[in-house]
């Protein structure tokens, strides 16, 4: 048993690096996306905050997996249009685009939260202090805003992680679809499973930590109560 | 534009797909809450060995996607001539019963530890004012703790829910035509993603807006009196 696994274990550690791209990549565009999609929850626009509304509303509310099929099926077909003869979407590609539009829509909630529980205080003295709108929210809101933000945005970007294995099932070599391939080569699906199971562990216990350390630096200034 | 035709025809389809939704998400629902009363318990337990079980627990299930659980269970179990020689192989060759063991015991963890959380969250005032007129620590927990921790959980219960009907949609994975299944059999039978994918969101859509409702009911049931 111990030979089967030692010989997938690079296949297996390679999709772990893809798995890890995957989060990585959406992680920051879905962040970006929160963020423009926050601005428009807390704007004086009726129309953007109904357009982002509506956007954390759907995507919240349908499986993370539909949203990779609509991308992915529907990249397809619409591509295989545009072009005239049919064309695959990438699936690295889909699965970046519906991971970052479902992570977009948690973290538009999380900062809008974050923003709305600095106090009204802090902008009004910065304000005072002479500082123009846009650099009192980059100066004051949102480094602010982060800290409170900080731990569901981590809970959040742990959640991402572990939904990259959904994107195994449009094809895409990660940790989970190797997992598969290596079953399929071996026979042995409680073994491997179990494996990939044990490297996710591992991916999330050091996202865990690494998160933890963000939270202390971001509390820097402030006393524990 | 999308072909309308289509998305009627899909609709009785796809109802009869979120039938088997309903059915997983309340079986998986049921098992994770029979899960997470004792294993909160344990969890906020005085003995180290009942903590660092329900931790354990909690870490494993949590710390690995759900997929994964899905497919150790449907695939992985069937590897053991033991369990296939068992008893419970009639259970554990079934996809339905793989996704509910496999989805429930998921809930169970992220149950378990949202009650956890508002068992904590009970006053120790409360506590200590319960034993003082004689209650055993048993019945502390089952008439003071519990009732209360069962409120303050709520809300969260009430994410927990819609998280759990989302979750069904992996028993599509393991050959299972619930709502999410039947889509994909009917797109490839329409090649229609968008006005397939479209409908079957509608529907989702529907039943987490019903949850969000019965819960937000529920909260104000449940408010405590003044």
């Amino acid at each position: 048993m111990w030979a089967t696994i030692e010989a997938s274990l690079p296949q297996l550690l390679r999709g772990a690096a893809t798995t890890l791209v995957l989060a990585g990549a959406s992680v920051v565009a879905g962040t970006l996306l929160g963020l423009v999609v926050a601005l428009a929850k807390l704007s004086a626009s009726g129309v953007a905050r109904s357009v982002a509304d509506v956007y954390t509303t759907v995507v919240r509310g349908v499986p993370d997996l539909l949203v990779i099929f609509v991308i992915y099926f529907g990249g397809t077909v619409t591509l295989t249009a545009v072009v005239g003869r049919y064309v695959e979407v990438n699936p690295f590609m889909a699965g970046t685009a519906a991971l970052s539009i479902v992570f977009g829509a948690y973290a538009a909630e999380i900062f809008r939260g974050g923003i709305m529980a600095v106090p009204r205080g802090q902008v009004d003295a910065a304000r005072a202090l002479g500082l123009p709108p846009r650099a009192a929210f980059l100066a004051v809101t949102l480094p602010q805003a982060w800290r409170l933000a900080l731990p569901a945005f981590g809970n959040q970007s742990l959640i991402l992680l572990k939904q990259t294995s959904l994107v195994s099932v449009v094809g895409l070599e990660e940790l989970m679809r190797k997992g598969v391939i290596a079953v399929g080569a071996t026979n042995q699906p409680f073994t491997f499973y179990a494996v990939v199971g044990v490297i996710y562990l591992v991916l999330t216990g050091v996202l865990t930590l690494v998160l933890h350390a963000f939270e202390i630096r971001a509390a820097r200034g402030y006393a524990r109560a | 534009m999308l072909d309308t035709r289509i998305m009627l025809e899909a609709v009785p389809r796809l109802l009869g797909g979120m039938a088997l939704t309903l059915e997983l998400t309340l079986a998986v629902l049921l098992v994770g809450a029979l899960l997470a009363v004792p294993i909160a318990m344990a969890h906020e337990s005085r003995h180290r060995s009942l903590r660092l079980g329900a931790r354990g627990y909690m870490l494993l299930f949590r710390g690995t996607p759900a997929l994964v659980q899905v497919f150790i269970v449907y695939y992985g179990l069937g590897q053991f001539e033991a369990v296939r020689q068992s008893v419970f192989w009639f259970v554990l060759r079934d996809a339905f019963w793989c996704a509910v063991i496999a989805l429930g015991l998921n809930s169970g963890a992220y149950t378990g530890r949202l009650l956890a959380g508002a068992l904590a969250a009970v006053p120790r005032g409360q506590i200590d004012a319960a034993r003082t007129i004689g209650l055993t620590e048993m019945g502390v927990l089952r008439w003071v703790q519990l009732p209360q921790a069962l409120r303050l959980a709520t809300p969260a219960y009430g994410n927990e829910v819609i998280l759990t009907l989302k979750a069904t949609s992996l028993a599509s994975t393991i050959t299972l035509l619930e709502l999410m299944g039947t889509a994909r059999v009917l797109v490839s039978d329409t090649f229609a993603p968008y006005e397939i994918f479209l409908m079957t969101g509608v529907v989702y859509l529907l039943l987490t807006f019903v949850i969000t409702r019965a819960f937000g009911w529920i909260e104000r049931r449940t408010r405590p009196g003044v």
